[in-house]
């Protein structure tokens, strides 16, 4: 057999570059350089993911990433950054990172409530505590792949939360990443959730740029949550230059008869991979992982899951709806992975596309690996169109096709929305997803003319 | 008023012809009956007035109040006037029914250049007409048909006709599946609607439905027009012979 080693590409061969320059400065004590180095030593071998990889199948890293933009080093915190932070409407405790750096300033930090303490990654990276090593790595379905040990090696900041047991947060908690988009710029970013016993909190991931400068991001959130803890986390991905290219990886350790729930809405986020690494470290916990993927343009999202049974009575939901017009692709791998001793496991996973053009594509691939044999677990994928029938209906009611198609995407979308406890969060959910369905109403009634 | 004239349609992707040079005209005021066999062409007809776009008009017109409507999208017909009450109600998930009725009540004002309702005159509408064909006000927060039985999602059709107001009121096998209470609910609700400036075309297949919406003129249909036209004792005729007679005249 002989041994293929391919040629680096422009981009590898500048993160290798980078790597070599960055990484004295990068924050880290000795056991945090070693993790660094031991990632960026196993991306070399792998390179960039690309499509010949069966996770990556469907979205080559590579081909996508032809140069490597320049780190960025420095949070820019540009009037466009204070005027989209002025304007977000969000309550509850702000946590904010610009350019993937900390910013204490625009951060709500005063009064946090007890049982939460927030520090910046880099001040947690240089802190010498024992675990972080443990902490960062996460699931060890995780470990191989390549998107995350970039952010492993290059990871500059985030914030590091940790919520002790028995703390009930009564707002939401939100990391607010924006991207400055002033000038192109590789940013990677890693926040990390340490929630204790019986804690119950609500963390919110904004993602947006404020400028319109096209940023390469990899960021990253560890979740490690505590026994009858029950975390919710909504990520918001929006308002991204459509050349933008993002890796977000959620790593999730979650504890015993714990609940653990994230939701994730996509629109006007350019290229995606969303992967989610996920460990049912007890038994009796449900997990479940939504979102709505809203695309249009040449945008690209791509989901990609993995949830990691080992113990018994696990309770798994997965619900992903797209929406895909233009020239948009969506992508959705669930994997769930059911170990010999996970008994009684419960797993239902579903994606769901609509298509709304012939330009539009979907790919569809859930994956059950089961080896235990009281199981019950089932998949679901379909790709449609919008339902005819439906359509003509609430015609024949009055309502014009932009706004009758408007209300039947609405409402599939809504679907998964429903899944966000948090009633606030929910609306903003649904009000962004409203204004995307009302700027395609627009422009198809602007066509019709 | 409807009048409909040499109607000849065929389904869009296939070379089957449903309608054969139908000619039918309901006056404001009138309540007629189609009443014919399976597969005569009545649910097509009902479908292509209310414009679905499965179906492609080779030849005629329909003409409501002396206008065209062939060339309007089924929204702009709604707006017109034109009301169709499904023999299958669509579900619509995730659409709460009070935000669908709304959304139809103010497209159509709005199509006419009306202003939009304001939200308590809404409500006070929508609770009254409720209240008559008894729904129940936990069925109007559910999402649009979903889980309604086969009675409620005819009461929801008559519901929204009481609350469009249209000018011609086409039921396309209404009685399907309703029991005679339902049935009759259904009925005493479409004959609250009678008015001089309204027209009704019922579509059934039996007699039964007749005798609680007593209907001004009576067409039998086969394969694909008009073969008879009478007073309601035809209706009675009809449900004693049987539709045979009218197969083989076609």
């Amino acid at each position: 057999m002989s041994v293929v080693t391919p040629l680096k590409t422009a981009a590898e061969q500048a993160l290798s570059a980078q790597f070599a320059a960055a990484k004295a400065e990068l924050p880290g004590a000795l056991p945090v350089r070693k993790l660094r180095e031991d990632a960026f030593a196993g991306f070399e071998l792998k390179g960039l993911p690309h499509r010949r990889l069966e996770t990556w199948r469907y979205t080559d890293l590579r081909a996508l990433l032809r140069e490597a933009r320049p780190l960025a080093v420095t949070a820019a915190v540009t009037d466009a950054v204070r005027a989209r932070l002025s304007a977000l409407v969000l309550d509850g405790i702000r946590l904010v990172l610009v350019d993937g750096v900390f910013v204490p300033e625009l951060s709500t930090l005063e009064s946090l409530p007890d049982g939460l303490n927030v520090h910046s990654l880099a001040d947690a990276l240089v802190s010498g505590r024992e675990d972080i090593a443990r902490v960062l790595s996460g699931p060890g379905v995780a470990d191989a792949d390549a998107g995350l040990m970039l952010n492993t090696a290059l990871m500059r900041d985030g914030v590091f939360i940790e919520i002790a047991a028995g703390t009930e947060l009564s707002h939401p908690v939100a990391i607010v990443s924006l991207a400055s988009g002033e000038e192109e710029r590789a940013i990677f970013h890693r926040s990390v959730v340490l929630a204790g016993h019986g804690v119950q909190a609500t963390i919110v991931e904004i993602s947006e740029s404020a400028g319109p400068a096209a940023s390469q991001i990899n960021g990253a959130i560890v979740f490690e949550t505590g026994d009858e803890s029950d975390v919710q986390h909504l990520r918001m991905v929006t308002r991204h230059a459509p050349e933008t290219v993002q890796v977000q990886s959620l790593l999730a350790t979650v504890g015993a008869q714990a609940n653990f729930e994230s939701f994730a809405l996509v629109c006007e986020a350019g290229t995606l991979r969303q992967q989610y690494f996920v460990r049912y470290a007890g038994e009796h916990t449900t997990i479940g992982l939504r979102g709505v993927n809203l695309l249009g343009g040449s945008e690209h999202s791509d989901v990609t899951l993995v949830m990691d049974h080992e113990v018994p009575h696990g309770t798994s939901r997965e619900m992903f709806k797209s929406i895909i017009g233009g020239e948009g692709t969506g992508v959705f791998q669930g994997k769930v992975i059911v170990r010999q001793y996970a008994q009684k496991t419960d797993g239902n996973m579903k994606s769901n596309a609509l298509l709304l053009n012939d330009g539009a594509t979907m790919f569809n691939k859930p994956e059950l690996e089961i080896f235990a044999d009281d199981v019950v677990c089932g998949h679901g994928a379909t790709v449609a169109q919008i339902d005819g029938e439906q359509l003509f209906y609430l015609m024949a009611r009055g309502l014009p096709r932009p706004q009758a198609e408007a209300l039947v995407l609405l409402a599939f979308a809504g679907e998964a929305v429903e899944f966000v406890q948090d009633e606030t969060l929910r609306a903003l959910v649904m009000a962004e997803i409203e204004a995307w369905l009302g700027k395609r109403e627009a422009s198809s009634v602007v066509s019709a003319i | 008023m409807l009048e409909i004239r040499n109607l000849v349609v065929k389904i869009a992707d296939e070379d089957k012809q449903i309608l054969n040079g139908l000619n039918l005209t309901v006056n404001d005021g009138e309540v007629a009956a189609i009443m014919g066999p399976n597969g005569s062409g009545k649910s097509t007809l009902s479908y292509v007035i209310a414009g679905k776009e499965d179906y492609e008009v080779l030849d005629g017109e329909i003409l409501l109040n002396g206008e065209n409507v062939l060339e309007m999208e089924a929204d702009a017909r709604a707006a017109a006037g034109i009301f169709l009450a499904f023999q299958y109600p669509l579900e619509i998930p995730g659409v709460a029914t009070m935000t669908f009725l709304k959304a139809a009540m103010n497209a159509q004002r709005r199509a006419r250049g009306e202003a939009e309702l304001l939200t308590p005159d809404f409500i006070k509408a929508v609770n009254g007409a409720a209240d008559k064909l008894g729904i129940a006000k936990d069925m109007l927060r559910r999402p649009l048909n979903v889980g309604f039985s086969g009675g409620e999602k005819k009461r929801m059709e008559i519901l929204q006709m009481a609350l469009l107001a249209p000018s011609m009121c086409i039921l396309d096998e209404t009685d399907s599946g309703l029991d005679i209470d339902a049935l009759r609910i259904v009925a005493d609700g479409v004959n609250a609607l009678r008015d001089k400036n309204r027209g009704f075309l019922v579509i059934t297949h039996y007699q039964r439905l007749l005798d609680h919406i007593i209907p001004d003129t009576v067409h039998v249909m086969s394969q694909g027009r008009i073969v008879k036209t009478g007073g309601k004792e035809l209706a009675l005729e009809l449900e004693k012979s049987g539709y045979a007679a009218y197969v083989e005249a076609a």
